[in-house]
C-alpha cells in the first residue's frame, strides 16, 4: 500500500502532515510505503529520516487543478499511489473536485463533501449553530456603513471584527472598530463580522467522522502551552463530556466525512463552551490521538478502504504532547535534488 | 547533430520562507491547439491578436445545461443574454440549440430580429427602453421585463393610445442573503412594491401579467442564494394565483452563475471553489418545488445565462511584442492584446499559457498590453516560462462580455473567428480599420484642405 | 578582455542547482544560463561564448546579444558577478 500525505511543513506553524505519518507508522501491521507530497524543497518533514520514502513537489493549489491532476498522474505511475490524505485547508477544495478523476486512477481518498466544507464558512456556521442549539458567539453581519450603530446597542466591547473570509480583530471600543472595520471592508468587502469576545480558556477536539453520521473517535485537548503566534505549543488529554458530545452531534448532523478539528473557548463568565471553528481536518496536534489509544489516522484509512471499523469510546487522560525545536542535519544534495528535479 | 532548443538564459534565487510562492515551478503543458488547429497557423493566416471562438465549446455548453436543467425540472427555457457575446454567429448557434434571446436594449432587440428570433421569443429587458422599442416589442409580442413605474405607465399608455395588450412581466428584487444586494433594478419584494406593481398590473384590462423575473447578482459563488430567490418568486407567483386569479406562466431566474475565471485576489482558482451547473440547477429546482405547486401549474423555468455558457468557449491569441526589465529588476513582457480589448482583465486572473513547449524553468512576470497609456496592465504577476519575442500566448475564458465591453482605443478591434464543428475556421468579425474609423466622421468643410493648398505645403 | 568577473565559489551542477558557497544562497538555472556560467567560470570571452551557443542551440548569433546582457544583469542583480 503506498499512501500520499501533504502539509509536511513542520514549523513553527505546523502543517499536519508529519503527525499524521507517524501515526500511521506507529501502527503494529503498517508495512506499507509514504509518498511525500511537497510544495517547497524546505519543508522539513522531507529532512526527517524513516517518516518518509519518496518526495514529490507538487503545484500550488491556487495554479489550476488541470496542473495538479497531471502532476499526480505522473507521480501514480511510478508510485501506484493508493490513497491521498491531504492535510492543508486550501488543497481540500482541489482534492474535493478531483476526487472523481482520482477514483478513476484507482487513488483512494476519505474527504468532506463540498457542502460539508461550505458549513464552516465563518457566516454559515453560525446560522448552523443556532439551528443545532450549539452555543456561538454572539454574531452580527455588518452590511453596510448604517449598520455599525448596531454595534454599541447589541455588544458589550471588547468585540472581535472579523473579515469574511480571513483576519480578525480586537477591538475595545467604538472607536477601535472602525479602522479595523475599514481594512477589512477594504480588502475583503462587505459583510464585516462582529463578534462577541469570549474570554476564557481554549479547548479543542479531534474527531474523525464515517461519512454516515457515525463518530469513529474523538479526543478532547486542552491547550496547555499557546505561542504568540496563537498555536498550541503543548497539550493534555481532558475528560469532558460536553465537547466530546458536540462533536458527536456535529458529525451526526453534517455527515461528516474525514478527520476534522473543533476549536472551542469555555467563557470564564458563564463556564460554557462556544464553538469558534470546524477545521475539516486533522490537526497538526492529532498524534496525541493514537498516544491517548484513539489511531485516527489509522482508522481514516481503515475506512477509506470500505473498511468497518469499531468506534473508538474511551481514551487515555492526562497524555500530554510537548512540541519541540530540533535542528536536522542535512546534505546539500538532497535539498538540490528536490529543488531542480521536484522528486527524490 | 539536432541542436537544443533555445530558451533565454535564466536564473532565480531560491528565498528562504515556506510555502513561497515563486518556488515551486510552472508544471503547465502549452496549449499548441485550438480544438485540433494549430495556434501557429490562426495567428498566421488571421493575425494577432485574435479572438477565436468555438462552436463545438457553446453547443456543448449549452446542451450540457439544457441536460442538466431539464433532469431537474420539466419545463426549461434558456434566453441567450446578448450583452454577454452579441456576434452574430455566436448567438446564432444558441439559437439553433433552441435559446431565445434576452435583450436589454433597442439595438439588442433588432439584432435578435434580425437572425429570425420571434417576437414572443425575445425577452426585453433593462431600464432603458424608449417608446418606439416598447411599442414595437408589444406589436411583436414579445415579454417585456418592466424594471419601474415610469415604463410600467409608458407601457399602460402606448397600449391605451394604441389599442393594443401586452405580454408582461416584472423584474423583482429581493434579499436572498447576497452581498452586494442588487436592488436597482426592478421593484422590490421586501418592501411591497412588488406587489403594488403586481396589482396595478392585474388592475389594467390591456396589460396581460405572464411572469416573474429576478436576477440576483452576477458571479455569483453561492448556489443557496438561488434556491432561496427559486422559492421566494414561486410563493409570490402562488399568492397571485390565489389573490388576483392571475395564473403566472414562467419564472425566469436570470443569469450569473459564476464562470470558470479566477477573481483578482481570490487564492483558489474559480474552478475549485465556483459551485458547479448542476448545484444550481438543484437549488433552483428544489426552490420552486418547495412552493408546492400542482403538476400541471408548475410554471416555465426561464434562465438567461450568459458568462458560464459562453466564457470558456472564447480565446485571445497573443504574440510577445517585447521583454524587458523595470527598474527593480522585475520582469516585464508586452504583448500585443491590451486591455482595450481584454476589459475583464481588470477583474479576472485569466488562465494564460504559452503556445509553444518550453523548459522547466519559470519566473514571475508582469505582463503589458501594446497600448501607450499606463493603465494597460494585462496582470500584474503571473508566473511563466522564458518567452522570446514572437512567442504566442493563449488568454483563455475571455468568451463572455470581451467582445461586448471592448473599444477602439490606440488600437483597432482585431478579426474575430470561430472555429467550427467540422474543424473549419471561419472569419465572424473582421479587424477595423482606418477606413472603418473614419467611415462615422465629419470633418467640417473649413477644415478641409483643398488637394491644392497641400500640394503647396510639400 | 572580458571585464565581468564570476564570483569564486559558485559551484554550478547538471541539474542547474547552483551553489555560492561563501554567501550560501541558491539558485536555478536554465539550460542556457547554466551554459554560460559554465563558460564564464573558465574565463571564456563573449564571442567564444556566443560561438558555443550558437553550436549548442538552435539560435542565431545576432539574437543573442540582448538576452545575453540581460542575463549579465541578473547576475550582477544577485551579486554573482562583479564588473571590473
Amino acid at each position: 500500500m503506498n499512501i500520499a500525505v501533504t502539509g509536511l511543513n513542520a514549523t513553527d506553524n505546523p502543517g499536519p502532515g508529519i503527525p499524521v505519518i507517524r501515526s500511521l507508522k506507529e501502527q503494529k501491521k503498517f508495512s506499507g510505503k509514504i509518498t511525500g507530497l511537497i510544495y517547497d524543497s524546505l519543508e522539513p518533514g522531507i529532512y526527517m529520516d524513516d517518516m518518509v520514502d519518496n518526495y514529490y513537489l507538487i503545484p500550488y493549489p491556487s495554479s489550476g487543478l488541470d496542473n495538479l491532476m497531471e502532476r499526480i498522474s505522473y507521480i501514480h505511475k511510478k508510485e501506484k499511489l493508493d490513497l491521498i490524505i491531504p492535510t492543508l485547508d486550501s488543497e481540500l477544495y482541489g482534492f474535493v473536485k478531483l476526487q472523481p478523476k482520482l477514483e478513476a486512477l484507482g487513488i483512494r481518498t476519505f474527504l468532506p463533501t463540498l457542502e460539508q466544507l461550505n458549513i464552516r464558512g465563518k457566516d454559515k456556521l453560525f446560522d448552523f449553530c443556532k439551528a443545532n442549539n450549539i452555543n456561538v458567539p454572539k454574531n452580527i453581519l455588518i452590511q453596510s456603513q448604517r449598520d455599525l450603530e448596531k454595534i454599541e446597542k447589541q455588544f458589550k466591547f471588547p468585540v472581535v471584527v472579523k473579515g469574511i473570509f480571513y483576519e480578525a480583530y480586537i477591538a475595545q471600543s467604538f472607536e477601535e472598530v472602525l479602522p479595523y472595520f475599514n481594512k477589512l471592508k477594504s480588502k475583503w468587502g462587505y459583510p464585516i463580522i462582529i463578534q462577541e469576545y469570549i474570554k476564557g480558556d481554549e479547548y479543542n477536539v479531534v474527531a474523525l467522522g464515517d461519512g454516515n453520521g457515525g463518530t469513529t473517535g474523538a479526543v478532547a485537548m486542552r491547550k496547555l502551552y499557546i505561542t504568540d503566534k496563537g498555536k498550541g505549543w503543548a497539550g493534555i488529554t481532558i475528560k469532558e463530556n460536553t465537547l466530546i458530545d458536540m462533536a458527536h452531534q456535529i458529525i451526526e448532523k453534517t455527515k461528516w466525512c474525514s478527520g476534522l478539528e473543533l476549536e472551542f473557548m469555555k467563557s470564564k463568565e458563564t463556564g460554557e463552551f462556544y464553538l469558534l471553528e470546524i477545521n475539516p481536518r486533522l490537526p497538526a496536534w492529532v498524534y496525541l490521538a493514537p498516544q491517548a489509544g484513539q489511531n485516527l489516522p489509522a482508522a481514516l484509512v481503515k475506512l477509506a478502504f470500505g473498511k468497518k471499523v469499531k468506534p473508538f469510546t474511551t481514551y487515555e487522560i492526562g497524555k500530554i504532547f510537548v512540541r519541540c525545536s530540533w535542528d536536522l542535519i542535512t546534505d546539500i544534495k538532497k535539498f538540490e535534488t528536490i529543488a531542480t528535479l521536484g522528486e527524490w | 547533430m539536432t541542436k537544443k532548443r533555445y530558451e533565454r538564459p535564466v536564473i532565480s534565487k531560491h528565498y528562504s520562507g515556506l510555502m513561497n510562492k515563486y518556488g515551486g515551478r510552472q508544471m503547465t503543458p502549452p496549449k499548441t491547439h485550438l480544438d485540433g488547429i494549430a495556434v501557429k497557423e490562426l495567428t498566421e493566416k488571421f493575425g494577432s491578436p485574435l479572438f477565436v471562438m468555438s462552436e463545438k465549446q457553446i453547443r456543448n455548453n449549452q446542451q450540457n445545461a439544457n441536460r442538466i436543467f431539464k433532469n431537474r425540472y420539466p419545463k426549461v427555457q434558456f434566453a441567450w443574454s446578448y450583452k454577454t457575446n452579441y456576434l452574430d454567429a455566436v448567438c446564432s448557434v444558441f439559437h439553433q440549440e433552441n435559446s431565445w434571446a434576452e435583450v436589454v436594449s433597442s439595438f439588442e432587440y433588432e439584432k435578435a430580429k434580425k437572425l429570425g428570433v420571434k417576437g414572443e421569443h425575445i425577452i426585453f429587458n433593462g431600464p432603458d427602453k424608449s417608446s418606439e422599442a416598447l411599442l414595437h416589442a408589444i406589436k411583436d409580442t414579445a415579454k417585456i421585463h418592466i424594471d419601474h413605474f415610469d415604463e410600467l405607465y409608458e407601457i399602460k399608455k402606448i397600449t391605451e393610445t394604441e389599442k393594443l395588450k401586452a405580454k408582461v412581466a416584472i423584474r423583482i428584487n429581493m434579499d436572498v442573503g447576497v452581498y452586494p444586494k442588487w436592488d436597482r433594478f426592478g421593484f422590490n419584494l421586501e418592501n411591497g412594491e412588488a406587489w403594488q406593481a403586481i396589482q396595478r398590473i392585474a388592475s389594467n384590462k390591456n396589460l396581460q401579467l405572464i411572469g416573474l423575473h429576478s436576477h440576483i447578482g452576477t458571479y455569483m459563488m453561492s448556489a443557496e442564494a438561488y434556491r432561496l430567490a427559486a422559492q421566494k418568486l414561486s410563493l409570490l407567483a402562488k399568492s397571485i394565483k390565489t389573490d388576483l386569479g392571475i395564473a403566472i406562466e414562467y419564472l425566469d431566474l436570470g443569469g450569473g452563475f459564476a464562470s470558470h475565471n479566477t477573481l483578482l485576489g481570490q487564492y483558489l482558482p474559480a474552478e475549485q471553489i465556483v459551485p458547479t451547473f448542476e448545484q444550481f440547477a438543484d437549488a433552483i429546482a428544489s426552490g420552486i418545488f418547495s412552493a408546492s405547486f400542482k403538476t400541471e401549474e408548475l410554471p416555465l423555468l426561464i434562465l438567461e445565462t450568459g458568462r458560464a455558457l459562453v466564457d470558456d468557449a472564447g480565446f485571445l491569441l497573443s504574440t510577445v511584442l517585447a521583454n524587458k526589465r523595470l527598474a527593480d529588476q522585475r520582469r516585464a513582457i508586452i504583448i500585443d492584446a491590451g486591455v482595450n480589448i481584454l476589459f475583464t482583465s481588470f477583474w479576472y486572473k485569466h488562465k494564460i499559457t504559452p503556445a509553444q513547449e518550453s523548459g522547466m524553468h519559470s519566473e514571475d512576470v508582469t505582463l503589458y498590453g501594446p497600448l501607450c497609456m499606463n493603465i494597460d496592465c494585462v496582470r500584474e504577476s503571473i508566473v511563466l516560462p522564458p518567452l522570446n519575442k514572437g512567442d504566442r500566448l493563449v488568454i483563455e475564458y475571455v468568451g463572455a462580455y470581451d467582445m461586448t465591453q471592448w473599444m477602439q482605443f490606440i488600437q483597432m478591434r482585431p478579426n474575430v473567428v470561430m472555429i467550427m464543428e467540422d474543424g473549419t475556421v471561419e472569419l465572424i468579425r473582421k479587424s477595423e480599420n482606418l477606413e472603418y474609423l473614419l467611415d462615422r466622421e465629419i470633418l467640417p468643410v473649413k477644415f478641409k484642405k483643398s488637394s491644392k493648398q497641400s500640394k503647396t505645403k510639400h | 578582455m572580458t571585464n565581468y568577473h564570476l564570483q569564486e565559489n559558485l559551484a554550478v551542477s547538471d541539474s542547474g542547482f547552483l551553489f555560492h558557497a561563501s554567501t550560501g544562497e541558491t539558485f536555478t538555472v536554465n539550460e542556457t544560463g547554466k551554459t554560460i556560467i559554465k563558460l564564464l567560470q573558465q574565463k571564456k570571452e563573449k564571442d567564444e561564448i556566443f560561438s558555443q551557443l550558437v553550436n549548442e542551440f538552435d539560435i542565431e548569433a545576432g539574437l543573442l546579444e540582448k538576452d545575453y546582457e540581460d542575463f549579465i544583469n541578473q547576475l550582477k542583480n544577485f551579486s554573482l558577478i562583479e564588473v571590473k
